[in-house]
């Protein structure tokens, strides 16, 4: 603590010197000028076009809100709102629960642990696209190993992604199995922070083990669940890699999602302006639904207490 | 797993220990009901992969029969043939190895030295230029893709492997995660670098950087993940064939032979099993690097 303070005061005593600024810099620059320049730049240029009509080729034109009001009323653009919504709405909660189960299952000392670890591992490091093609081919109604399944237990055949009500569930169901990784080592790694202390109290005073979960191992979990809730929401909010690669939005735009209606109105219809307000328009819904979900969950882990 | 007319609560008599039997050193975990859940599920996380696997080998006329079977009738390694004869997978190959290998050459270097400088050193405008580091984090990429293709167009960088790798240069996650590290470390191990007389870069580089190896380890796989299997950036920014990445050059495959099964599959094998292979390599640190994309992220 003394030592901590002594050099707090040393360093607002001490100047730097012109040598040391430099120094500095020098380290920072390089990165700085990359990270800067990518992201800084053109945000602030996105921004510039969204007010403005461009092909990319033509003289820009101001059209001072015209995006942004357009936007609003554009079916296609409410559509894929609501396509993206809806992913979020099935993806994140059942990515938490799974993890969560995966984590608890995961979690002991048993022969071959190491094996299921890295089966429900493994696919965390699998491409998009490499896995988009992958559902295709087993969701496939003609030849597809779901429908053969199906097929031997006498269960009617389905549509799946070619199905424009089945088509969101599928690129949902492989997400799950590409992602699953990702929420179960962070259980993983939460679920070996609560103390055994705590747990063997509550045993002694007569929990079963449903108690145990619900009143002492989840209250702790809470914090981790807000944070990689978030997380998976900001993630499933950009689905565009897994669409791409499965449906290209179809069936009939079934799975148009925010990011793939940008690629297309932007690289596609070249509206460089109008696809910059959708785009826009993403990051001002991301920012609510982060801000929102924090201060709920805030207030949920205030009253509890 | 003994056959069910076994009593299961008989007493556990241990047969002597002779000089033959001797009694295992390791104690055998004992066999658990979760056994029970844990096999289904392992089984529904591998079932992708052995299909992607048996696909890639199983003969054009065998997936398109009906109704279709599990196995293959014969094995074959026609779609292997064909996806190296018909198409420039190996040149994509080549490209995406390119593609991660400048990627997490640069973030190392440009990363740890920003990190580095943000963490121990002190200079006028640090705090803001850190604080712009942060801000970056929360700007979502598809906001960048349109001014960021139209900013390369502009520099004749579009359909060159170039425009590929310049996003990947460096990032504010991997500044983040090092100026982290760099903090955690004691300080009185540079001081004393210091003392005997070696320069800032001196510390950092004998001193420093060493110490630094499971960070390292953890922004490499980070970059490696993210450029190898990066696709939305590559399909804006490459039109032209030869400088496709393998990501890209799959999912054109989809277009345009969307039949052609065992083609399309022995592409996703030589596209996914590097990284898989890796991973069962080097497990401990794919799970940490997961681990704390989660909880600094």
């Amino acid at each position: 603590m003394t030592t901590y303070e002594n050099a707090r005061r040393r360093s607002v005593r001490r100047r730097w010197t012109p040598g040391e600024a430099l120094a500095g810099w020098g380290f920072v620059a390089p990165a700085l000028l990359v990270v800067g320049g990518l992201t800084l730049f053109p945000a602030a240029w996105a921004l510039v076009l969204s007010f403005r009509k461009w092909d990319g080729f033509s003289p820009q034109v101001g059209v001072g809100t015209q995006n942004y009001r357009d936007l609003l009323s554009d079916p296609a653009v409410l559509s894929a709102a609501w396509h993206t919504l809806l992913y979020t709405a099935m993806f994140v909660p059942a990515s938490l629960l799974l993890g969560l189960l995966l984590a608890t299952a995961l979690n002991r000392r048993i022969r071959f642990i190491g094996f299921y670890r890295t089966a429900v591992f493994v696919p965390f490091v699998v491409s998009a696209a490499a896995t988009g093609i992958l559902t295709t081919y087993l969701f496939s109604p003609q030849f597809g190993l779901v429908n053969n399944v199906l097929r031997v237990l006498h269960l009617p055949q389905q549509g799946w992604l070619e199905d424009s009500g089945q088509a969101l569930v599928v690129i949902t169901l492989m997400s799950l199995w590409g992602q699953a990784a990702f929420t179960t080592v962070i259980y993983l790694a939460a679920l070996q922070d609560v103390p055994h202390e705590t747990v063997e109290a509550a045993r002694i005073d007569g929990a079963g083990s449903l108690q145990v979960t619900w009143r002492v191992v989840w209250p702790q979990l809470r914090p981790v669940t807000t944070f990689v809730g978030v997380y998976l929401t900001l993630q499933a909010l950009q689905l565009f890699d897994l669409v791409y690669a499965t449906t290209r939005g179809g069936p009939l735009d079934a799975t148009q999602t925010i990011v793939y209606l940008v690629w297309t109105t932007a690289f596609q219809k070249l509206q460089f302006g109008y696809g910059s307000a959708i785009a826009y328009g993403l990051f001002v819904l991301t920012l609510a639904v982060t801000v929102a979900v924090t201060v709920t969950q805030r207030r949920a882990a205030r009253r509890t207490r | 797993m003994t056959s069910p007319a076994a009593p299961t609560s008989a007493p556990r008599v241990r047969p002597p220990a002779s000089s033959l039997h001797r009694p295992r050193r390791r104690r055998r975990l004992p066999f658990s009901a979760w056994h029970l859940l844990l096999l289904p599920v392992a089984a529904v996380f591998l079932l992708p992969f052995v299909e992607m696997f048996l696909a890639s080998v199983t003969p054009a006329s065998d997936i398109n029969r009906i109704p279709p079977g599990f196995w293959p009738s014969r094995f074959t390694v026609d779609g292997y043939a064909r996806l190296f004869a018909e198409s420039e997978v190996v040149r994509w190959l080549l490209n995406t190895v390119v593609v991660s290998a400048v990627a997490i050459a640069s973030h190392l270097v440009l990363c740890s030295l920003a990190g580095y400088g943000f963490a121990r050193l002190r200079f006028p405008g640090r705090e803001l230029g850190f604080l712009g580091i942060l801000a970056t984090i929360m700007v979502p990429s598809q906001l960048l893709m349109i001014p960021t293709y139209v900013m390369f167009a502009k520099l004749g960088l579009v359909n060159d492997l170039g425009a590929a790798i310049v996003p990947w240069l460096a990032s504010a996650f991997g500044i983040f995660l090092m100026r982290q590290f760099f903090l955690s470390l004691p300080a009185e191990l540079e001081e004393s670098g210091r003392i005997d007389g070696c320069s800032r870069l001196q510390v950092f580089w004998f001193v420093v950087l060493p110490l630094a190896r499971p960070a390292l380890a953890t922004l490499a796989i980070f970059t490696l993940l993210g450029s190898w299997n990066d696709l939305v950036w590559p399909l804006v920014a490459i039109n032209d064939e030869d400088a496709f990445t393998l990501q890209l050059g799959l999912t054109t495959f989809q277009g345009t032979r969307r039949t052609d099964w065992s083609l399309l599959m022995a592409g996703n094998v030589v596209a996914t099993l590097p990284l898989v292979l890796l991973f069962l390599l080097a497990q401990k640190q794919f799970v940490a690097t997961m681990a704390s994309a989660g909880l600094k992220g």
